[in-house]
């Protein structure tokens, strides 16, 4: 079973940043669970195969506020893929360093390596204010673009994180999570 | 389909108040259906006259009809006119927007975005500058499913333009339907049309929705076109 963690604030924003998610778990035939973060128990974590942290909107900062419910993070072994808002949560559990950045739309960038079986120029879409600066010792980067790291991997663990929306244009790299992360 | 009931609004928010983007047809229209169902306060529509009728960023034909969808769904209206230069017609939807901010206290914008990554990044950088949360209900959904739901929730929407081969006069005025959406599921599949036209292939509008307070109905239509480029500028 695969468990969607939605961080959004607004019930609205669900259908922006969470149900795309839903819909490709949908068609990789996989069964999955959706729980907002403040919801989240540790048998959720226990039941779950995969976790997927989906973004949310520019104007939402409500999980940085609540990061104490993401402190399993650390010791979490199972695979776990962080997009945007969930890059960045990812990214401050393990030290990265993130600073005020405004993307909205569309960048190429070029993966240097494999990265969930993707690799090379890429056309992604951003919408976020918190770049990485610094992804500190814990955590690979895959991609270095305009000073910025945008696609990250845990050293040793199956944690994977991008700051672009992979739902858009991307939906393969979700759909090779699910089947080989 | 469109009730997500595992999300629950946690008691310390309150419901914000938003306007619509609004075209007048199908996305539009559901994406507000939506925001209302999930018990937003819609306080405005947001319409863009646009002369342009190549714009890549508002709906045309018909366009003036949004005043009769206003009045059947008693919301307010704000329908502001551009020339639908690039940039000039961003700045004019930045300007009806800040409108919709001062004279209805708006919070947030809902669009029917799906696909145009073009149109939304444009949208959330002004929604952005203005200090609006963003809303795309519709982000990325499948276009079958759309259809499916425009069906479910009994929408009454017509086809008012096309662009695309085969697509020919044939089209026009022909409801979302059953039976609408098997053909264009063949559509689809014979020539790779967009079956909810998000590659531009048609456009709509609605005259009847669970917003609506009453039906509209179509008294008189004129067609412009030739081939497989064809509008309908209706009468109500």
């Amino acid at each position: 079973m695969i468990l969607v963690i939605n961080v959004c604030k607004e019930n609205l924003h669900y259908y922006e940043f969470v149900k795309p998610i839903e819909d490709i778990v949908k068609k990789e035939k996989e069964n999955f669970t959706t729980k907002k973060y403040p919801d989240l128990t540790k048998k959720d974590l226990e039941k779950a195969k995969k976790i997927i942290i989906c973004g949310t909107s520019l104007k939402d900062f409500n999980y940085e506020k609540n990061l104490e419910k993401f402190s399993w993070i650390k010791s979490f072994k199972k695979p776990l893929f962080g997009i945007c808002a969930g890059a960045q949560i990812i990214a401050k559990t393990f030290d990265a360093t993130l600073n005020n950045s405004l993307h909205i739309g569309l960048e190429k960038i070029n993966l240097s390596k494999e990265f969930l079986g993707v690799k090379g120029e890429l056309q992604t879409y951003y919408l976020h204010q918190g770049g990485i600066s610094n992804v500190g010792k814990n955590l690979k980067k895959f991609s270095n673009e305009n000073r910025r790291s945008s696609v990250l991997k845990h050293n040793t663990k199956p944690i994977y994180a991008t700051l672009f929306h992979p739902e858009v244009r991307n939906k393969k790299i979700i759909s090779n999570f699910i089947k080989y992360g | 389909m469109l009730n997500h009931n595992t999300l629950k609004q946690p008691p310390q928010y309150k419901t914000m108040k938003l306007g619509i983007l609004y075209s007048g047809g199908k996305d539009s229209n559901l994406a507000a259906w939506i925001a209302k169902k999930e018990k937003y306060e819609i306080t405005c529509l947001i319409s863009i006259a646009s002369e342009n009728k190549e714009s890549f960023m508002f709906h045309t034909p018909s366009i003036s009809k949004v005043k009769s969808q206003a009045q059947a769904m008693e919301i307010p209206l704000i329908l502001q006119k551009t020339k639908g230069e690039k940039e000039i017609e961003l700045k004019d939807l930045q300007n009806a927007i800040k409108k919709a901010k001062k004279e209805y206290g708006i919070q947030g914008i809902v669009t029917g975005a799906v696909e145009s990554i073009y149109q939304a990044s444009r949208v959330k950088k002004i929604c952005h500058k203005l200090d609006l949360e963003c809303f795309n209900p519709l982000w990325q959904k499948d276009q079958i499913e759309l259809l499916e739901d425009l069906i479910q929730e009994k929408f009454e929407v017509i086809i008012i333009a096309t662009a695309a081969f085969p697509l020919d006069q044939k089209l026009l005025g022909k409801k979302i339907d059953k039976k609408f959406l098997e053909e264009i599921k063949k559509l689809q599949k014979k020539y790779q049309i967009n079956p909810a036209g998000e590659g531009g292939e048609f456009e709509t509008f609605v005259l009847s929705s669970p917003m609506f307070k009453e039906k509209l109905k179509v008294k008189s239509f004129k067609d412009f076109g030739k081939d497989y480029s064809w509008r309908r500028e209706i009468e109500l």
